[in-house]
């Protein structure tokens, strides 16, 4: 799409539909929200990009390949699912740090699992509509 | 106890990866058995003291299932013969399987069918002597198919496995039910409340179960015909298994639940009716074969039926005849078999008309197939006779039946002995043919077991006391009198003795006046229309077109004329029940009130929904289906679902976009089927929707339970500290549920990567 | 308007089931989203809907008060929309590589007999 307006809107859009997304993603637990609505719009960010600018651009910006945040998120939620484990605590028991953090809100590991999800679909929607288009 | 057991399973999976090519390697599987006989041996003198010994292992206790397992009399008798004969056939395998690539495999399944006859004779729970009873199926279908390459050893293996696999199936069925009725799996406290199992209703069910299982897996009349084809297989398996051991499953199950279930009229006769009529039957149809192992298979199935006759008549006298007659008939039938293996090695023909003289060549041999023969018919000073005794005191004590079953058993007995004299003598005796003269002499390994189990035969007809504490035990597990005299040789002048007397004559009469020939075969042959085997080929030639049939009707090719099958017989079931349920009157006044924009909305889909059947665009098929997505996103954002509704937005949004990359490269839709069809399409699929609807408004008529959300609302944020329910459930209550989700995703992912990334290669485009 | 609702269940359905009776695999794909539809709306329903209580703790509870929304159907649906885009992208791939080596989407023209494997 060779439009000078979604070019120009889309230099700007991407960098507060990010913002956005992780602004979803961390209100996740206390308003609607979530990990994997974030990711999505997220995901949605760079498709826009990439339909303004083309894919070649959009992937030099990302730099690296977004299927790595695929075992990046996988593992994080892992950890974070696994880690009460080590205390002798059963599988996926929250931990919380007892002061909450400003704008955050409380730090547990329950947003370290939201991150994950917030990776892997971020990752796979991305892996999945960068390889289609370039097929096409 | 438990090791013993599982040994021969563990060796099993041992024995697979070690290849056992070079020279005396083979034979160090022989240990195993060999170990396992002194192991049981060890135990020997309690059990003859008449003492139990019980070990238990939990396994499934919730459901009863326990790995009991008991060493008594019974038990000892068969765990002995298992491992006793088990390490002669062992040796023996060694040396007489020629393709030694092979042999590690071959001692693979022979231990795991040694673990699984162990097993079953020794466990105390019935469901696990069922697990056990399956697995010697199982691992004798291998033993059987051995030689793979040829059709006729492939097919009655498959025959073997359907007939006993069967029976297994209803014995299953029985031993359930008993479980069911008794209350437990445990054969001790089953016979304990024996008296409830025989006066419950379906005690006729479980005779019938219970004798389909043994009858199958003891070639019983009317299946008695996958023995003589399970002789396709190699000798040593025909010696251990089909001679000595897995065809005395069924006899050890009769032995086993006598005392549970028999002593009633109904259990005795059938036994004796089946029993004797396999016995006549089998021990004429030796008569008329002239393959050495066509004769010993069906004297085996002879031996079998008169074992069962034995079980049935249900005496002292007749349970004690039975256990030595097992003993009996296993030395010598086994020594038999191994003696045929060697001649058919050795000159590579079992046919009896042409062999002859072979005892030239392999006086051992000779010897020991010659007390075996000598056994088999009751000969003195031959263990055979001492048993043969026993039988004939056993039928003679019968009352009204004496006369009968005596008569019977004696004709017989007097085939059976003949059966033994061609399997024994003929082929040793008369002149060497030139073709057999350059043969080489077996080796010691291969003519070593059947002499020891000759000698053996010999021992036990000298002393037969030997055998009395082991067999008096069994006796008693039966449920006969244990306080038995011990075995004699001599009983002084009697009825018995002239039996024996006359049978022996009948026998050497027999064999002097018949010669095997082929027009005897062809002869039987002529019946073979007639019998149960070419009846239960029939059938299974029926079920296979009928099922041939069904899957070409059904199985078509064709995904809509699955799909319509399958809503149509779905209608079929639902309508039926829903018709009954329909609401004569709605009451509205309990739903929400229905508003300007949720008017908008709906119209808005349905018109998009039809638009999407109709159109024949893709570009419109694509935007009415986001229409209906983001139209179904405007609902959740009303009745309070916005993390619904932003999910729902986004994932439309990327659909929309994944169908505009991919789906404008396709081709357009084309007007393919006709309009009589479309409009078949069209009533089947409002039918459905309607039944849906149905369902969906019947649901809505219950009232909801809500204590699961009530949970996760009043805990949300006491136990996870979050405030968005929906999100706690997912990253919290049900967060393993989010992380297998993530996984699908990521596998989804890389299913798009792959297959897109693949090249398409040339052989693929074809 | 839940009544409304069970009408438009049943058409979706309906509408779902019709295309996916049709030869072409695309119109197989989208018969298959639509059911999902219908499916989410479905659970969506019967965990009794009402207007505007989404299930979100107010500031200063700490549990849901009065009328709310049920979370467990809403979890179950967006856990399904999400796994239904997966395999969404997954079919719509398929269907592309099927064209590539097969040059049809005609349900029909791939039907190989089951008798000839």
């Amino acid at each position: 799409m060779n439009s000078i307006i979604l070019r120009t809107a889309s230099n700007y859009l991407l960098p507060m539909l990010i913002l956005f997304s992780v602004f979803v993603l961390l209100r996740g637990h206390y308003e609607p929200g979530g990990g994997f609505v974030g990711g999505l719009v997220a995901a949605i960010a760079f498709v826009l990009h990439s339909f303004a600018h083309g894919l070649k651009e959009t992937r030099r910006f990302l730099r690296i390949h977004p299927g790595v945040f695929i075992p990046i998120g996988l593992l994080l939620s892992l950890i974070s699912a696994v880690l009460p484990m080590i205390g002798g605590q059963s599988l996926m028991t929250g931990l919380w740090f007892n002061e909450p953090v400003p704008v955050i809100g409380l730090i547990g590991s329950a947003l370290f699992f939201e991150i994950g999800v917030y990776f892997v679909v971020f990752g796979v929607t991305l892996t999945m509509l960068f390889t289609i288009t370039e097929s096409v | 106890m438990l090791i013993a057991v599982l040994s021969g399973i563990l060796f099993a999976l041992l024995f697979l990866f070690f290849r056992l090519q070079n020279g005396w390697l083979r034979f160090i599987p022989a240990f195993l058995p060999l170990s396992l006989l002194i192991y049981f041996s060890t135990w020997l003198p309690e059990v003859a003291a008449g003492k139990e010994i019980l070990f238990k292992y939990t396994w499934i206790p919730a459901m009863g299932v326990n790995l009991d397992f008991k060493l008594d009399g019974l038990a000892m008798l068969f765990s002995l013969m298992i491992t006793g004969i088990g390490t002669l056939v062992y040796i023996y395998a060694a040396a007489y399987l020629s393709d030694r690539s092979q042999i590690h495999k071959f001692f693979s399944c022979l231990s795991l069918f040694m673990a699984a006859m162990l097993g079953l004779v020794l466990s105390d729970n019935l469901l696990v002597l069922f697990i056990f009873w399956e697995l010697t199926s199982i691992s004798s279908f291998f033993l059987i198919g051995w030689n793979t390459k040829e059709e006729a050893s492939r097919k009655s293996a498959v025959l073997a496995l359907a007939i006993t696999g069967g029976g297994g199936f209803l014995l299953l069925a029985g031993v359930l039910l008993m479980g069911n009725v008794g209350g437990s799996y445990s054969i001790q406290a089953l016979t304990a409340a024996s008296a409830t199992l025989k006066q419950h209703g379906s005690y006729v069910l479980m005779l019938c179960f219970v004798f389909a299982g043994a009858f199958t897996k003891s070639a019983m009349f009317p299946f008695h015909f996958w023995l003589p084809g399970a002789m396709k297989a190699p000798t040593p398996v025909s010696a251990y298994l089909h001679s000595a051991t897995m065809v005395k499953a069924g006899i050890y199950l009769l032995f086993r639940l006598s005392p549970v279930l028999g002593g009633e009229p109904l259990w005795n006769y059938t036994l004796m009716i089946v029993g004797g009529f396999t016995l006549l039957y089998a021990a004429f149809q030796s008569l008329f074969r002239t393959d050495l192992k066509g004769v010993l298979a069906y004297s085996t199935i002879a031996a079998l039926g008169l074992i069962v006759l034995l079980i049935g008549i249900g005496t002292t006298e007749s349970f004690l005849a039975a256990a030595v007659f097992i003993l009996v008939h296993a030395l010598y039938k086994a020594a038999l078999f191994l003696c045929t293996g060697i001649i058919d090695h050795a000159v590579h023909s079992r046919d009896l008309t042409k062999l002859s003289g072979l005892r030239k060549i392999m006086m051992p041999v000779a010897i020991a197939a010659g007390i075996a023969a000598l056994s088999s018919a009751g000969i003195p000073f031959t263990f055979g006779f001492i048993g043969k005794d026993l039988i004939y005191e056993a039928t003679m004590q019968t009352g009204m039946l004496a006369i009968q079953l005596t008569g019977l058993v004696l004709i017989a007995n007097v085939l059976l002995s003949y059966a033994g004299y061609v399997a024994g003598f003929r082929p040793f005796t008369g002149a060497l043919p030139e073709a057999y003269a350059d043969t080489t002499k077996p080796e010691f390994l291969l003519w070593g077991p059947p002499v020891l189990l000759a000698v053996l035969s010999l021992l036990f007809g000298f002393f037969p006391a030997l055998s009395s504490p082991l067999v008096n035990a069994v006796v008693a597990n039966a449920g006969g009198n244990p306080a038995l005299p011990d075995l004699k040789l001599w009983h002084g002048f009697n009825l018995i003795l002239l039996l024996s007397g006359v049978t022996v004559l009948g026998g050497v009469v027999l064999y002097l006046l018949r010669k095997p020939a082929d027009s005897q075969v062809q002869f039987m042959d002529r019946f073979e229309s007639f019998s149960t085997r070419s009846f239960f080929l029939r059938l299974a030639e029926g079920i296979k077109q009928i099922s041939h049939y069904f899957t070409h009707k059904l199985q078509n090719g064709y995904l809509r004329n699955y799909m319509i099958t399958i809503i149509s017989f779905l209608l079929i079931l639902l309508c039926w029940k829903l018709v009954k349920l329909i609401p004569h009157s709605i009451d509205f006044s309990a739903m929400t009130p229905v508003s300007m924009y949720d008017v908008v909305i709906l119209v808005m889909m349905v018109s998009a929904i039809f638009v999407l059947i109709f159109t024949s665009s893709r570009l419109t098929s694509i935007i009415s289906l986001s229409i209906v997505g983001y139209s179904i996103c405007l609902l959740f954002v009303f009745y309070g679902a916005p993390d619904l509704a932003m999910t729902q937005f986004t994932i439309d949004t990327l659909t929309a976009v994944l169908f505009m990359l991919i789906l404008l490269k396709l081709p357009p839709f084309l007007t393919l089927t006709n309009k009589a069809i479309k409009i078949r399409d069209a009533i089947i699929s409002t039918i459905f929707g309607g039944v849906i609807s149905m369902i969906a408004f019947l649901v809505l008529q219950e009232p909801t339970h809500k204590t699961i959300s009530r949970f996760y609302a009043d805990n949300a944020y006491s136990l996870a500290k979050g405030k968005n329910v929906v999100n706690v459930i997912l990253v919290d209550f049900r967060g393993s549920d989010t992380l297998i989700e993530i996984t699908v995703l990521t596998i989804a992912a890389l299913g798009v990567y792959s297959m897109l990334k693949l090249k398409i290669s040339s052989s693929e485009k074809e | 308007m839940e009544f409304l609702l069970v009408l438009l269940i049943g058409l979706l359905y309906a509408s779902g089931t019709y295309m996916m009776f049709r030869r072409s695999m695309v119109k197989l794909l989208l018969g298959l989203i639509l059911i999902g539809n219908g499916a989410n709306l479905l659970i969506f329903l019967v965990g009794d809907i009402n207007k505007g209580n989404p299930p979100v703790i107010p500031r200063d509870f700490s549990s849901l008060q009065g009328v709310y929304s049920d979370p467990i159907p809403q979890a179950l649906i967006l856990t399904a929309i999400v796994i239904s885009f997966g395999l969404q992208a997954f079919a719509i791939v398929l269907l592309k590589r099927v064209y590539l080596v097969t040059g049809t989407d005609d349900l029909d023209q791939l039907n190989s007999d089951d008798q000839d494997i």
